[in-house]
This record gives structure tokens, sequence and C-alpha cells, in this order.
């Protein structure tokens, strides 16, 4: 903290410095890096390696934090020679390392683990490479230093350079992290398995199979670059029609076949994200399109997940068993799971009809919180379990085939998320979404050009709520039992920060938020505790940086940007894409 | 221009949905609901009389001592919102941040056996170090997330505040750990006086009286100095103010340090009440303290006082004298079922408060 305070002022006092700029930027590295080191996610990172004994994650974290240092003062003193960014580069650097040496001097003068738990030797031994502390100083200092000009070379190289060695990289990184699924899904076959061992060990990527990788994805990019670029304006054969029904093809038999070949590890995975895939498409109606911000959406969450308990469980806390009601299935209870939310999302959105903006996000939290604690509450456990949970939900049953595997329920979420990402989209376009868009942007405009506002929120309450009902449902299906703890205001927020990474409004943006804020984190398991700490840090930089979301609607573009060629979208989802295109087909003929 | 935005949130819009009276029929069921639960659960403890006076006189110190300490929080609230018109999401946390530095100093000073033998200086040295805490991280929350978006409407500030929460919290799950600590217990505090034959807790005392000197000088600030009448000048128009050579970045940085320093006070009482620390401890308080700035009024700085008093004190007595009544078994797990539903009802009912009125009246 105090460091940060400094560097503020120091901004203050060498505003004239030719160098002001430079130490800012060191001051700002260094205090990353400490920070990363402090919080515990470099300590944590370090037991995952990229190239077995060669690099851990931790050292990788480190070695782009100087790079980027390098690369941003490059880019933020883009008018200046590159000799003289070299040195005002050579600083920053140097002072990002001493700061990480600072912090391991402090570690090694004083005991501060007993406050900052994850400052163990262990960790200073990370940090220093496990060097004597009277060369590991000078070692940071000059190593911040060094990377920091191969930033800046790196930065100023020309693109046919620079991009296919960040390729390269990206392509051992990402080999090298996923080790673990990626051999997995190699085992099978002959073929790929002496693929497999030629750059795999059990234990992670060697050298010689990081360097072939490196070379391959270099070249691929190398290669895929010399061709002729397409004449700018022209869509290529991919933006068309056909091309994007490919894609979306492609796309289809990847998801089907990625769990079946990857095993039910990654079907896991995928299925909580297309359980959060269904709740951001709930949410989105809400906060996206109608611009009602409601913290408390997991309430309904819960309501789904209740409801499938109460009327399918083999269980002494089921409406079977406590009011003679009949044993339903899973099929039979989905839809009354689905419309008591809708009921409950209504009545949830009465009471907060007129209450706007800040005040309707707190109101909603509470209402989400009240929720929670009855259903946690003694009062409402003869009915509702209590703390205890209900247990013993049957798996559903299909054709006398019971859904058990979490690849089989992972098709099932599939093909509840197609249909529900279908009606989603036709909303969208529908007047009831233009209507949600118009109450958005300006309530009182839309009332005074007729729209009913009573009915369309709570159209958007009950709509929002049937998602979130339907998420629900699968879930307590997926767990066979449920607690009032799986129902925390967290969820909420996950789900918020998720359509907002994405980008509120955007169908396709939920899908992208799903896979980066739920499905990364869950593959990269010890990442699990650092997760709300990834949100927090989402939501304000997404917020300062691209309000509108990695993946924004159409409209939203256009109201940010002049122009909507100006993004760049690391490979869309095809089937997402054939969205967008017909949605943008459709428009003009409204 | 935001004043007028912000105006129009205060004001009850139920009025343009009168056509539409299935609304106002299930609103005045709620109405109706809640009054009888409040009457009804009532009538029927006094009846019973299970409850005999000193447990009452308990149960009110408790009402007051929490109060004491919702008023603290939620005068962060009511300055922030009065200058910026953003509620300040990251304040529980930031009270967090307090209760975390002054447990620090508290148990390597009870370590020491310096908390025992000189309690003023102990108490004096845990509630400093508390409060330049939590005014750092206050002051630097505003100069990193808040400023950006000074000028931005919608929903943005509010989200990114949500961001500054979630960032604090875990930043202090990272640094210090995920387990709950717990906070010494010196004998000074344990101990009660007894007046009339009723055994008042002494920590009870020290924190009430306390955190009504803090009020006290708080007020002082904010009526008799030139930086408080810069700050009253800014929250009742921000533009005729910097227009008056009123530097309203200082005054920004001045609510929230001020705001800062009630929350780490506030934080190292509240640990002082339960005894303990973690990091997500700031969240249900900051909520709460929300709700009673609400209560008295947003903006009024007497109102969060009042407020949070009120609040402490129904979050309290309310599950004995209106659960209990009406038969709800362990009616002291739904204390936050009373704190969130006398927030609903105040955002729904009464959005401007109770002595919000007159300020709600004039922005409009």
């Amino acid at each position: 903290m105090t460091v940060a305070t400094t560097s503020h002022a120091m901004w203050r006092k060498r505003a004239r410095s030719p160098y002001h700029r430079a130490i800012i930027t060191g001051l700002v590295f260094g205090v990353i890096a400490v920070y990363l080191a402090v919080v515990g996610i470099l300590p944590m990172i370090n037991a995952r390696a990229v190239i077995v004994d060669l690099l851990t994650m931790a050292q990788a974290a480190l070695l782009a934090i100087g790079l980027g240092a390098g690369a941003f003062i490059s880019r933020s003193e883009r008018e200046l020679p590159t000799g003289t960014v070299m040195v005002h580069s050579l600083i920053t650097g140097a002072i990002a390392g001493a700061l990480v040496a600072l912090l391991v001097l402090a570690m090694n003068a004083i005991d501060l683990r007993s406050i900052f738990i994850s400052l163990s030797p262990q960790t200073s031994d990370m940090l220093t490479l496990e060097l004597d502390l009277e060369y590991a100083a000078p070692m940071l200092v000059a190593a911040g230093a060094v990377l920091g000009a191969l930033g800046v070379l790196l930065a100023r190289s020309p693109a046919r350079v620079r991009k296919p060695v960040l390729i390269g990289c990206m392509a051992v990184l990402f080999f090298g992290v996923f080790q673990e699924l990626i051999q997995i899904m190699m085992q099978f076959s002959d073929a790929i398995t002496t693929v497999r061992d030629l750059i795999y060990t059990w234990e992670g990527l060697t050298p010689e199979g990081a360097a072939v990788i490196f070379v391959v994805a270099t070249g691929a990019s190398v290669l895929s670059t010399r061709k002729p670029p397409a004449a700018s304006g022209a869509p290529s054969w991919w933006q068309t029609r056909n091309g994007v029904l490919v894609k979306a093809a492609i796309a289809i038999v990847l998801l089907i076949l990625l769990p079946i070949l990857a095993g039910s590890y990654i079907g896991q995975v995928l299925m909580l994200v297309g359980l959060y895939i269904l709740m951001g498409m709930g949410l989105n109606l809400e906060v996206g399109l109608a611009g009602l911000l409601d913290l408390g959406f997991v309430a309904f969450f819960a309501v789904g997940a209740y409801t499938t308990a109460l009327l399918t469980a083999d269980s002494p806390h089921s409406l079977a068993a406590i009011a003679g009601f009949p044993h339903l299935n899973f099929w039979m209870a989905m839809p009354i799971a689905v419309m008591i939310s809708v009921v409950v999302g209504v009545l949830f959105g009465i009471p907060v009809l007129g209450v706007r903006g800040d005040y309707l996000a707190v109101a909603t939290m509470g209402l989400g919180e009240i929720v929670r604690v009855i259903v946690q509450s003694d009062a409402a456990a003869p009915l509702l379990a209590g703390a205890q949970g209900i247990l013993q939900i049957p798996k559903p049953v299909l054709a006398g085939m019971e859904l058990a595997d979490p690849v089989e329920l992972f098709f099932l979420t599939l093909v509840c998320a197609a249909v529900a990402a279908y009606f989603a989209w036709r909303l969208e376009s529908s007047r009831l979404g233009r209507a949600w868009m118009a109450v958005r942007d300006d309530e009182d405009v839309a009332q005074a050009l007729g729209i009913n506002l009573v009915k369309v929120k709570l159209l958007a309450y009950g709509l929002g709520a049937a998602f979130a009902g339907l998420s629900g449902s699968i879930f307590a299906v997926m767990l066979t039992s449920i607690y009032p703890s799986s129902f925390q205001l967290l969820v909420s927020i996950n789900v918020l920060a998720l359509i907002i990474v994405g980008g509120m409004g955007s169908l396709p943006g939920v899908v992208v938020g799903s896979l980066a804020l739920v499905g990364l984190p869950e593959l990269l398991r010890e990442f699990g505790e650092y997760r709300y700490l990834f949100y927090g840090v989402a939501l304000i930089v997404m917020m300062r940086i691209r309000p509108e979301g990695l993946w924004p609607s159409a409209t939203r573009r256009r109201e940010l940007h002049d122009f909507a060629g100006e993004l760049e979208v690391e490979e869309p989802p095809p089937a997402v894409v054939a969205e967008i295109a017909a949605h943008a087909e459709h428009r003009p003929g409204e | 221009m935001a004043d007028v935005a912000a105006g129009r949130a205060l004001i009850p819009r139920l009025s343009t949905l009168s056509r539409f009276t299935f609304v106002d029929v299930i609103l005045w069921c709620l109405r109706i609901g809640v009054t009888a639960v409040v009457i009804g659960g009532t009538i029927g403890t006094l009846i019973k009389g299970r409850y005999a006076a000193a447990q009452w006189f308990d149960l009110v110190m408790f009402g007051l001592t929490l109060g004491s300490v919702y008023a603290l929080i939620a005068l962060g609230y009511t300055m922030v919102y009065g200058v910026l018109r953003l509620i300040n999401f990251a304040h529980g946390d930031i009270m967090m941040s307090g209760a975390f530095s002054g447990y620090f100093i508290a148990s390597s000073l009870d370590y020491s056996g310096f908390l025992n033998s000189s309690p003023i200086l102990a108490m004096a040295a845990i509630l400093a170090v508390a409060v330049l805490t939590s005014m750092t991280i206050a002051v630097l929350t505003e100069r990193f997330a808040y400023r950006p978006f000074r000028h931005t409407r919608g929903l943005a500030p509010l989200i990114c505040a949500i961001g500054v929460s979630f960032f604090l919290e875990q930043t202090f799950r990272g640094f210090f750990g995920p387990s709950i600590r717990s906070y010494p217990d010196p004998k000074w505090q344990a101990s009660g006086f007894d007046v009339f034959g009723l055994n008042i807790p002494r920590v009870d005392v020290i924190v009430i009286s306390l955190a009504i000197i803090a009020m006290l000088i708080l007020y002082l600030i904010v009526q008799k100095t030139k930086m408080g009448t810069a700050m009253r000048a800014v929250s009742e128009d921000t533009d005729a103010a910097a227009m008056m050579g009123i530097d309203v970045n200082k005054v920004i940085v001045f609510t929230f340090a001020l705001g800062g320093a009630m929350a780490g006070i506030a934080g190292v009482f509240y640990a002082f009440v339960f005894k303990q620390v973690y990091f997500f401890m700031g969240f249900q308080p900051g909520i709460k303290a929300f709700g009673a700035a609400v209560l008295g009024g947003i903006g009024s700085i007497p109102g969060a006082m009042l407020g949070g008093f009120f609040l402490g004190l129904v979050e309290s007595v309310g599950p004995a004298l209106f659960l209990d009544g009406i038969g709800i078994p362990a009616p002291y797990q739904l204390r936050d079922l009373i704190a969130f539903t006398l927030l609903i009802m105040v955002l729904i009912f009464r959005p401007h408060g109770i002595l919000g009125e007159r300020m709600a009246k004039k922005r409009a």
C-alpha cells in the first residue's frame, strides 16, 4: 500500500523529469509482482511446471511481468526513439526487480510469515531461484532491467517477427499448463501416443517438446500470415453464411467430442460451464437487456433446485413424503421447477418495480439474502430441511438409461442450453426485447413511448428467473443433494461477473464469459481459491478498459464505437457467429 | 445532471404505476403483512411473558452497541453518497481492513501483556492503526477505482464498486489466510457494571460511548471546519461548488478519508463485540449499514446515526419481540431476515428515509 502512495507522490514531484514515466511504470509493475507473491498466487502456481525442471508457471508470470513492463513503457513513449526508450526500460525493469528484491530482503530479515501466510521460505527460494541473498538481490535487479529491455525489443520489432514469437510462447504455455488434460486426450490412438511421447514425459512438457511446439506454432503462424491478405472490407469466405454454418458445425462436433475424448473430468467442468451459461443468459435478459441490476439472482437458482429436489427426492424431505404428492421424475419436475421460478421471479419483481439503479441492486441483494436465510433457518426446516439439505435426489432416466455420468449430464445441459439460447436469441430481437432495451436506455422515455413498464419489467424478472430455475433444476440432479450453502450471494456475483466480462446484452458474450470465469479456474484446480479475487479484478478492469465486454453485442458495439471492424476476437465459436450473422440479417427488415 | 438523476431515484415512482392496481394490491398486502407480524408478534410475546425485564434490557443494550457500529459505518456511506452519488459497495470491506489491522496490534499487545496493563494506551494504539489503515485504503480506492468513473452514468461505477469489494476481501484472504481469528479478550472488557441490579457489560459501555464521541467529532468537523463546509457544499451541488472555487477532488478525498476513519473505528468495535475477525466479516454489516443510511435519509449525517441505532435495536430486539410471539422456532437465526426486511421495506416504501425528505424535495 505504501508503495502505491509513493508512486502517486513521485508522479507529482517528478512530473517534468524524462524518467518519471519509467519510474512509475517500474513501481507499478514491481508492486504487481510483490502483490502476487504476498497474496499467495505466485507460491501457488509455482507448483505447476510449464516446462519440466526448467520453467514453472510462477517464473513464467514473473518473466511476463518484466517483459510487460518493457512493452508498456515502449507503448506509452511511442514518440521517442528506440535507444532512449531502451534506457528508460532498463530503469523500469531495474525498479520493478528492486521491489521484488526488497521483498526478499525483508522476508529474510524479519519473520513476516506470522502475518502474511504466503511469505514462507519456499516463496523466498522461488523468488531468489535458491541463490544466496547477496547474489539474489543484484540478480533480481539485473534480471528486471534485462527483461525490460527485451520487452522493448519485442514490442518494437516488426509485426511479422513479434506475432509468431508471441504465438509460439503462448502455444508452449498452453501445452505446458494444461498438460494433464492434453495427455489424457492424446492416449486414444497409437499414432498420437507416439507424438505425445515426443513432447511429454508423464510429469509434463520436456524442453525438447517445448522447442518442438514453439517451432511448429511459430512456423504455422508465419505461414498463415504469408497468405495474401484479403482485401479489407470484403468479407472472407469464413464470414459468409456457408462459412459460418461450417464453423457452427465444427464447434458443435467439437463440443460433443471433447468430453467423450477427455473423460468425465472435462465433462464435469463443461457441465458447470453450461449451468453458468444458462444462468448468465437469464441474468443477461435482466441486466443486459432490461438494465435491471439484480444481485439476488441466486434466489431463482435456489428455487429451481429446491423445487426439483422436493418433487423428486427419495428422502423424508420431499413432497411425496410430506404431503403425499406423487413421486415425480426429473422430466416432470423440471418444467414445474421452471414455472415456479417464473412465479417467484414475478413476485420478486413486484416490490422492487419502483426502485431504480443503485437502490435496486441493494434491494435485490437483500431479497436474495432473505431467501437464503429462510432456507437455512430451522423455522422452515420441516419443509426445506434447513442446513442439512435435501439428499437422495435421483438422476434423470432417459429411455431406461440413467444419466449418471457427468458426460451424459453435460449433454443434457448442452441441449437445455441450446434450447434456452434459441429462446434468448429470439427474445432479443422481439418486440419485448426492444422494449427492454428502451427501458434500459431511458425508463421515462420508454414509458412515454407507450411501453408498459410494469409488464415489461415483470417479464424480465420472470423470464430471467426461468433460465436460472432450469439451471438450478439440473444442478440438483447433478449433485443429487442440495444444501443452502450452495446458494450464496457469491453465485449472483459470479453470474454478474461473467456477463460483464463477456459483454452485457450479448449471447456469445455469456458463453465466452462462462468459459473464461468458470471453466478456466476449474481447469487450473489450485486456482480455485483465488477465483473471486480474479472476478473482482475482472470487474474493475473490464469497467475501466472495456466496458462493452470481450464479445459485445452488435448494438453495444455500434453505440460505443463508430465502426464495427475494430474488434479482434480470437477464433469466435462459430455457432455464435451464426447467430450474430442471422441477427444482423434480420435487422434491416424490421 | 447527476443530481437530477439521483434525485429522481429518490422519489417513489409508485404513483406512475397506479393504473396497474394488481401491483398496488400486492404492495399493500406486503405492508399490512409486515405490520401484522410486528404487532401480532409483539402482543403475543408480551402476553406470553417469556422474557424478564433484565433480558429485555440486555437485548436493548446489545442493540445499542450494534447500532453504534452500524451508525459509524453508515456515516461513510451517507457522506460518500452525498458527494459522489455512489454506493461505496466496498465500504464494509474497508471496515474489515480496520478490524484486521487492529487485530494484529491487539494480539501483539495482548501477547506482551500491555493490553491488560494499560488499557487506554492500548486502545488508542489499536484505534489509531485501524483508522490509519482504513483511511489509506478508502483514499486509495477512491483514487484508483472510483475517480475514473466520476463522470460516467449508468451501472459502471456500481459494478466497479462491487469489484473493489471482492478485490479487498480476497486480498485480505490471500494475505492473512481464510481462517477466523479470535480477537483478544482482555479482562477489563469482560466484566460489567451493576446498575440497579442490572448487569451492563463494560464492552458495551466502551463501544457506545466512544462511538458517540467519534460521531460528535465528525459532526463538528462537518459543521464547523472549512473543509466540512466545502463538503456540504459539494454534496448540495457539485458544479456550483466547483464554480465557487472549491477543489472538488480534495473534498472527495477528504470525504473518503473521514468515512474510512469512521469505518476503521467501527471495525475495531465490531471485533470487540463479536471477538473475531475474518475476511468476509465486512459484507453483512456493510449492507445493513447501507440500509441504515437509507433509513435515516441518505446524505444526512444525523440521519445515518439515527438509522444505525434504530437498525441495531430492531435487529437485536426484533427476533424476541416480533417472531417469538407468532411461534417461530429459533427466532435468532432470523435476525438477518429482520434486518434485510427492514432494508427492503425502506428502499421500497421510503427511499428518502426519515430525515431525508426535505433534501429529496429540493433535488426533485
